[in-house]
């Protein structure tokens, strides 16, 4: 990875629906059922900001430098 | 750069819609189209129905209005007339658009009004209780038909072509890239523009027929999808079931305002 890549989960609006743990391309983020989604896997993120579009409740920020 | 986020209401979520709802996907989706054509606030107008998808207007920082059922598009022909330099969107559900509004829709696709509707389709009523629309599928459990739906369902994309609208798309949550593309491509065409936006409802809908949690209901949506150019050489048996995406109509044909505007031209009537 060249790019670095920050992802913040808000877990104020997070309702932890699954969506960006389950569709997430390279399994960047874990998640138990009844609990917020961690960021677990940061290396293997792509910045491909899936999980920023995909999230209906506008929890996840994804910033890239 | 704009980001959605300067077209949103940030203090007022977390939004009512339920966790999994596709609609907070469209709405951002919504939001980052006006970010990327960096339009002035001032110059958008958008209406909305009632409905899980009407409540769009709640967390947008624009010009909006909230209607009654079924009717958010005959308010939206009026500001599209009044001032034309308005971009007007129109956001409305399936029950919205094609249940009750069905009349509003055909007529104003059939008239041309420059406007954007995005329909936001989950299959059923979600906001009372997810009762059948006029989209459910055949065969569907909901609340009101909990031994299978026998009506036929409409597809609101044949629907509005047959009417005679100029700019007609489909994209699903699964794919928020594609759907950007197609609402600004709506909003930058002249003349009614209809990009309809498949959403799973994993309360009513995915619970009642066993679809799963809602990135499961993406999942299969993603699996039903077919590109329209690749839907073009499908028999209708093979489409069965299916979700044709992308772009399927576009046209050019003068929409209202300039076919009214030449009459008063020609008339040569005071204003």
């Amino acid at each position: 990875m060249s790019k670095k890549v920050t992802i913040s989960v808000s877990e104020k609006r997070c309702k932890q629906c699954g969506i960006c743990s389950a569709l997430c391309p390279r399994q960047v983020f874990t998640q138990e059922v009844g609990q917020v989604p961690v960021v677990a896997h940061l290396d293997q993120c792509i910045a491909c900001r899936l999980c920023e579009m995909r999230c209906p409740d506008f929890a996840i920020d994804v910033e890239v430098e | 750069m704009a980001s959605y986020k300067d077209y949103m209401l940030f203090d007022k979520l977390p939004h009512t819609w339920c966790a999994g709802c596709g609609d907070g996907i469209v709405l951002q989706s919504i939001a980052a189209v006006f970010a990327e054509m960096g339009l002035d606030k001032h110059d958008i107008a958008l209406v909305s129905g009632i409905g899980c998808f009407g409540r769009v207007d709640d967390y947008l920082d624009i010009n909006c209005m909230h209607v009654t059922h079924g009717r958010a598009l005959p308010a939206a022909t009026g500001i599209a007339l009044a001032n034309p330099n308005l971009n007007v969107i129109v956001t409305m559900g399936d029950g919205d658009s094609v249940t009750i509004g069905g009349n509003h829709l055909i007529h104003c696709a059939r008239r041309n009004i420059n406007l954007t509707a995005i329909v936001a389709n989950n299959y059923n009523y979600g906001q009372t209780g997810g009762q059948y629309s006029g989209t459910t599928p055949t065969g569907s459990i909901t609340t009101t038909s909990p031994y299978g739906h026998i009506e036929k369902n409409f597809d609101i994309c044949k629907l509005v072509e047959a009417a005679g609208a100029t700019y007609v798309a489909r994209a699903t949550v699964y794919n928020p890239v594609q759907m950007r593309k197609l609402i600004r491509g709506g909003i930058e065409h002249k003349g009614f523009a209809i990009i309809e936006c498949m959403v799973p409802c994993p309360t009513h809908y995915g619970r009642y027929n066993k679809q799963g949690e809602a990135a499961n209901m993406m999942k299969l949506m993603n699996e039903q999808s077919v590109p329209a150019e690749k839907a073009k050489n499908m028999s209708p048996e093979e489409l069965e079931g299916k979700i044709i995406t992308g772009l399927i109509v576009k046209k050019e044909r003068d929409d209202y305002y300039t076919e009214y505007k030449r009459i008063i031209d020609a008339q040569n009537i005071d204003k």
